[in-house]
């Protein structure tokens, strides 16, 4: 089933497409199909990108192209003193979008906030259960955990009462599963029989209302002319979902599309040199890294760890692997974050001294295992050659290497293990830019038998980590991060390798478009010249 | 006839309930849980795991969990996607239209070129048109279909610029897609140009997903029709004096016809994997990609579903075939 707008609906597309004015319908050939609308129910960036971005709004956002937090749905906020209580005052005149089934009777309020909230957390929520609700991003970023209640004073306040102080926390509701939905509608399609249609026909307040999707092939989208902030450029967007990167790049080279994503690293130089299109680049917020498993001997040993991470060539990983499309990481945050602490000298590449701090440590015919995921990923296109790389860089210093690999999930769930044997490639990209969604996520104590591979629980980095979560302002959190990630380089239970670089293919007419370093595609302020 | 008809069908069920515990049971054979590949890097807690393996009915024998799909399955309900969180049913109609209008197009053109390819190539056995039209079956035949729908693209969509790059129509074009088919639906929105359009998009995808039945027919048209050909009553129909294209067009090539049809059916099977490939380079909303991409994120309900319907369309074809050489054959719905 294909949500089929009005006919005046289609009509309007039509006119506005087939004017001249083509040029003010922009057509992004995406990589792949959202898995549905509502945001709350997904995790894939790809999803996020057809839904969050052009059709709703959340209480607080990202600014375009950096990690700095800004108002969006809450014009401002405050926090309590204990930090336990974060007041949000909400914004007045937002209106939702409507199609054929539904037309708001009111604005947003507060009724909304909650209600967004409430269906992911509350299991008496009719909705709660609606489209096979698994709300993985709510879970996987603690809220259950966090928020003790939400609750509304009036029409335009909302507050938060959470159990603990999360610095954090106004970054969160940024987040895409903290999009807001319209309770209304929600109401009325429960009432209809057909609560799926919140997810398949989406109402958010966002710059763009949905106007189709035909499954595996189209998405398309209208200006929101009653939008609260800046109204969008281009009239009409049009998702071309296109899975094959050399066809993504055929198509922008023939015009058919003005923007794509995710380029092939080897196509890259010749889109370069190609002058129908400009090629952007930004660092993208992750992290590829190999993680040892601290617990095991001789793993445990400091010196160890950083003796391996010496005899790792990670130019050549990021010539062969990222075929150039990637820079050696350091710290274990990407630099484009904020307490990013650049002071941070790297362990240099030095075969000969890596063997001699071995045998200082009395570690000699060492036999190891590394993990290579048996999947793409940003932060790491190919963990096969990557494993390879490194057995070759170990093999000098005398560690003999086995690779090993598993299936994608038991790879995820093995490589949790405490007694694991061996070192496991993975990485991380960033959710909210704040550095506890990694420091803390990958390596505090918490996440041990989780997203902790390294089983690295080390109590002065997570004393300074907790004490950074609970902190009010950046400026307090700042010098305790920069303080962790000497301490992180210093007992190395990671060899950091890379952080990759995001590069976006457009058409040379396209004009306002901004890498975003969290990693969405955002459209409302991109036109053509 | 009907009885031959009820005897086929009959074998329908014990077959319908193996492919509906085959494909039950394949993806829950490959390693990697769908909880676990859905939370990702993120991974998720043991309570939270058990929370969504009983809200996936995993935490019930598999027995129960089997009778329970295949007594949905019999009433009509392939269940619920675990990623879109769609009935299984709605999204294999909603992007089936489109497989199948590629799939015929594929074999239309594979059989238009490749019957008389075959022809061709037998009456003239052994000199230039038979050497010059098998040997370029068999690199059809051999040709990547990945490797060749790029090739084709660069040249007719880039450089040549006479055909679009990927996609059914025109995104200026806007209508319901009410069938499902594009040509269809192109004809029925009365807006000018949208047919043409939609017959542009196709031709690419067409001729590389028809290209290996192509090559297949041609050869199997090739080897019968040199069977045939030197059959007695051929030499009669000869001797009788009758024209070339009498005898070669309708008494041999009549006879050579069961063969080429048995592998104009098994060929469906064929345009079912390569539509997988064809599919993902012209970003083709159909069957095959959908699949594939559930068996990476063991979409089970999808994956089971998917299964059934592709492997009941395959009997459905097959048992067309059957009935077919009844036709063609008359003595074979004897027997």
């Amino acid at each position: 089933m294909t949500f089929k707008p009005k006919l005046a609906s289609w009509a309007m597309a039509l006119a506005l497409c087939s004017t001249a004015a083509s040029a003010q319908t922009l057509v992004y050939c995406s990589e792949g199909s959202p898995e549905g609308f509502d945001p709350a129910l997904y995790t894939s960036g790809t999803t996020f990108d057809a839904s969050s971005h052009p059709i709703y709004n959340r209480l607080t956002q990202f600014k375009v192209g950096t990690t700095e937090v800004i108002p969006g749905l809450a014009e401002s906020w405050e926090v309590s003193e204990d930090g336990k209580t974060i007041t949000f005052n909400l914004r007045k005149g937002v209106k939702f979008h409507n199609n054929d089934m539904f037309t708001p009777t009111r604005d947003f309020n507060a009724e909304d906030v909650i209600f967004s909230f409430d269906r992911q957390g509350n299991e008496d929520n009719p909705y709660y259960t609606v489209s096979g609700g698994t709300w993985e991003y709510f879970g996987g970023m603690s809220m259950p955990d966090l928020i003790e209640s939400i609750e509304a004073p009036d029409e335009y306040t909302v507050v938060f009462n959470l159990t603990r102080p999360e610095a954090p926390m106004i970054a969160n509701m940024a987040m895409d599963f903290a999009s807001i939905v319209s309770k209304e509608y929600a109401d009325a399609m429960l009432e209809a029989g057909t609560p799926e249609m919140v997810n398949q026909a989406p109402i958010g307040t966002g710059p763009f209302t949905f106007q189709a999707y035909q499954k595996d092939a189209v998405i398309r989208y209208l200006r929101n002319d009653d939008y609260w902030g800046d109204k969008a450029k281009a009239e009409a967007l049009i998702f071309a979902i296109t899975p094959d990167a050399s066809v993504r790049y055929q198509k922008v080279q023939a015009g058919e599309c003005h923007v794509t994503a995710y380029p092939n690293p080897a196509d890259i130089q010749a889109m370069k040199d190609n002058p129908d299109i400009v090629v952007m680049e930004q660092e993208g917020l992750n992290v590829g890294y190999l993680a040892y498993n601290t617990l095991m001997a001789p793993y445990d040993n400091a010196k160890v760890r950083k003796a391996l991470n010496m005899a790792i060539d990670k130019q050549a990983i990021i010539d062969v692997v990222f075929q150039g499309s990637g820079q050696i990481a350091k710290n274990p945050i990407p630099p484009t974050m904020w307490s990013y602490n650049d002071a941070v000298v790297d362990d240099p590449y030095d075969p000969e001294g890596a063997r001699a701090m071995l045998e200082a440590e009395g570690v000699s015919d060492l036999k190891m295992k590394i993990w290579a995921m048996p999947v793409q990923r940003p932060y790491n296109p190919n963990a096969r050659r990557m494993a390879e790389l490194m057995q070759e860089d170990f093999a000098k210093i005398g560690v003999e290497v086995e690779i090993v690999s598993y299936e994608w999930g038991e790879y995820l769930s093995r490589s949790r293990a405490l007694d694991r044997d061996g070192a496991v490639l993975l990485g991380w990209t960033g959710d909210n830019g704040d550095p506890d969604n990694f420091l803390a996520v990958l390596l505090g104590c918490d996440g041990l038998e989780n997203s902790n591979r390294a089983n690295w629980c080390h109590q002065p980095f997570e004393d300074l980590i907790q004490k950074a979560k609970v902190l009010g302002t950046q400026a307090e959190r700042q010098p305790l991060y920069e303080e962790a990630q000497v301490i992180f380089k210093d007992q190395a239970p990671w060899a950091t390798i890379a952080h990759s670089v995001v590069y976006m293919a457009m058409r040379p007419e396209v004009d306002g478009y901004i890498v975003h370093p969290l990693g969405g595609h955002i459209f409302d302020q991109v036109g053509l010249k | 006839m009907l009885k031959y008809l009820a005897a086929r069908l009959l074998t329908f069920v014990p077959t319908f309930v193996g492919v509906t515990l085959i494909s039950f049971a394949f993806i829950r054979v490959l390693p990697g849980d769908p909880i676990i590949v859905m939370a990702g890097e993120r991974g998720l807690t043991e309570e939270r795991y058990a929370e969504l393996s009983a809200q996936f009915g995993f935490d019930r024998p598999i027995h129960i969990q089997f009778w329970e799909y295949f007594t949905g399955v019999l009433q009509g309900d392939l269940g619920q996607s675990f990623v879109t969180k769609r009935p299984v049913w709605d999204e294999f109609f909603t992007l089936f239209p489109a497989t199948l209008e590629l799939s015929i197009c594929a074999m239309i053109f594979a059989v238009v070129l490749g019957l008389p390819a075959g022809v061709i190539a037998a009456v003239n056995r052994g000199k230039f048109f038979d050497r010059a039209l098998m040997s370029t079956a068999l690199v059809g035949y051999s040709m990547p279909i990945f490797w060749w729908a790029l090739l084709l693209i660069i040249v007719f969509s880039g450089n040549l610029q006479w055909t679009p790059v990927s996609g059914r129509i025109d995104l200026l074009y806007y209508f319901p897609n009410a069938s499902g088919f594009m040509l269809y639906d192109a004809l029925a929105s009365g807006q000018s140009g949208a047919f043409k359009s939609a017959v542009r998009h196709l031709l690419l995808p067409t001729i590389v997903l028809g290209t290996i039945p192509l090559a297949v027919i041609a050869r199997q048209t090739r080897s019968a029709m040199l069977e045939v050909l030197g059959e007695d009553y051929i030499r009669t129909a000869r001797a009788k004096g009758l024209p070339p294209f009498r005898i070669n067009g309708i008494h041999a090539l009549r006879n050579a016809l069961i063969p080429v049809i048995t592998v104009i059916g098994l060929s469906v099977g064929t345009l079912l994997a390569g539509a997988i490939l064809t599919e993902t380079i012209f970003s083709w909303p159909g069957i095959g990609k959908w699949m594939v991409d559930s068996i990476f994120r063991r979409d089970y309900p999808v994956v089971q579903g998917g299964l059934l319907l592709i492997a009941v369309m395959v009997m459905v074809v097959n048992l067309t075939v059957d009935v077919l050489y009844g036709v063609i054959n008359p003595k074979i719905r004897k027997r």
